[in-house]
């Protein structure tokens, strides 16, 4: 902890001022929406982590074909910071949604674009960590994680078209109390929306660093232990030859 | 172009040959498809109304769901007779190798298709065999193909392998399932090729996107 370099405590105050001042904006500035009234505030917090989790699938589609390109382990990392952050931040968009939705559109749940998009993009990169928890650490782990983290980037566009489509076949049930009424993204409530999605996104480039940098130390701490049980097996090794020379003519005696 | 072609048309026979003499993939196939529409024939109460509305989705579930057990078993087989590396020794392009991979599966996947839909038909009481219907399970068979056979050859070495290649293959194929089933309801309520078009148009850019990428993703599956 003490070894939190200076930039990285600045960040972290950083991340927590920004967090204060989005608290603030959205519990005790904005006014209430007409029409919703408080639940429209879980939007404050639904649209900026959804914005996230989209980043963190670019992120993850960059990390994953420079590894390709390069095969430099930093890009693995990056990536897996990625997705570990990206997929806590898409669960936080689904619930947040849904918690709003209920009140709102009367349904928990329904086959609304984004959401559905979000949906299946969690359970993509759910299996993209999955795979690299089942599979031994190595150069082909990173490898073939980088492929599943790829196709998931280009199945992304491709799901989306398909969840408008299939929305626009089926008009959502939503029957909620204010279902037919549309909030506007407009001076304070814009304003806060702004700061919110920009302090998640700092939140989640410090969590995802403070990811990249733990990992970076497993494969540090992974490799000494590697180095440390070749080097007892050469000291091993070594005795046992000494010890079986010396104990040959009292064994054959 | 030729040569490529009778290349990758070589690797596909000796998928093909090999199933013939075993037919483990295709049976797997069928027999878990029968067996998923057999349930949902009790699981819902099938009103002829009903059977229009949900048959399509439990037709494709169905085939997704066994297409899996049938992709599961392309490159385990190679695995297990540790014929992998014979095949990365072979003087071929990786992309051929995949593409012959594909069209295997591609042909296991149609042949089962051709006993379930007829049974779906019967069991359902609904009209699927159809030319829109079956164009329709063509553009799906090779979508599923592509993406199958490219997370088939990545989870082959993965402990538990069986697990993972669905948790990866599902969710990728959602935008393809979503439109055969959708297209199969036109079907089945009476539509036409127009009334259903963007779909179509959905399951094409599926095919030609990830036939393509896993091509290009698969030479770096096949590295040592």
């Amino acid at each position: 902890m003490a070894a939190l370099p200076k930039i990285r405590l600045i960040w972290l105050g950083f991340t927590a001022a920004l967090m204060a001042l989005t608290l603030w904006m959205v519990f005790l500035w904005v006014p209430t929406e007409i029409n919703q009234g408080n639940i429209q505030r879980a939007l404050y917090f639904h649209v900026p982590v959804a914005w996230t989790a989209m980043v963190a699938i670019v992120l993850i589609a960059v990390a994953s074909v420079a590894y390709l390109k390069t095969r430099d382990e930093k890009w693995d990392r990056l990536a897996v910071a990625g997705a570990e952050t990206g997929v806590i931040f898409a669960a936080l968009m689904l619930i947040t949604g849904m918690v709003w939705a209920k009140p709102v559109w009367g349904v928990w749940w329904t086959g609304e674009a984004k959401l559905t998009t979000t949906l299946i993009l969690f359970f993509i990169y759910v299996a993209y960590l999955m795979f690299r928890a089942y599979f031994p650490p190595g150069e082909q782990r990173r490898r073939l994680a980088a492929i599943i983290g790829l196709i998931g980037a280009i199945d992304t566009p491709i799901i989306y078209y398909g969840a408008q489509l299939w929305e626009r076949a089926h008009p959502s049930a939503v029957v909620g109390p204010y279902s037919n009424n549309d909030s506007s993204v407009d001076g304070p409530v814009g304003l806060t929306l702004l700061v919110a999605t920009i302090a998640f996104s700092v939140l989640f480039v410090y969590v995802a660093s403070e990811r990249y940098r733990l990992r970076k130390q497993e494969d540090e701490v992974m490799a000494l232990r590697r180095a440390i049980s070749l080097q007892a097996l050469r000291v091993a090794t070594t005795s046992d030859s000494t010890e079986s020379i010396s104990s040959a003519p009292a064994g054959g005696a | 172009m030729g040569a490529s072609l009778a290349t990758v048309w070589t690797l596909a026979r000796k998928d093909l040959l090999l199933e013939l003499r075993s037919k483990d993939i295709v049976l797997a196939i069928v027999v878990f498809a029968l067996l998923v529409i057999a349930i949902f024939t009790f699981a819902i109460e099938l009103t002829p109304s009903r059977a229009r509305d949900v048959g399509p989705g439990v037709l494709w579930a169905a085939v997704a769901f066994a297409g899996v057990l049938g992709l599961n078993r392309s490159f385990a087989v190679e695995a297990e007779g540790d014929t992998l590396d014979g095949l990365m020794l072979t003087p071929v392009s990786r992309e051929l190798i995949f593409f012959g991979k594909v069209l295997g599966n591609f042909i296991f996947i149609t042949i089962a298709q051709v006993v379930i839909f007829p049974v779906f038909e019967a069991l359902f009481n609904i009209s699927v065999l159809q030319v829109e219907t079956i164009v329709i399970a063509l553009l799906a068979s090779l979508g599923f193909a592509a993406v199958g056979t490219a997370f088939a050859a990545v989870s082959v070495r993965v402990r538990s392998r069986e697990i993972m290649l669905p948790l990866l293959f599902l969710p990728t194929s959602v935008p393809l399932i979503m439109a055969a089933v959708e297209s199969t309801s036109a079907v089945v309520d009476g539509g036409s090729w127009g009334d259903f078009s963007e779909w179509l148009q959905l399951a094409i850019a599926f095919d030609v996107i990830f036939m393509i990428a896993s091509a290009v993703l698969f030479q770096f599956v096949l590295e040592e």
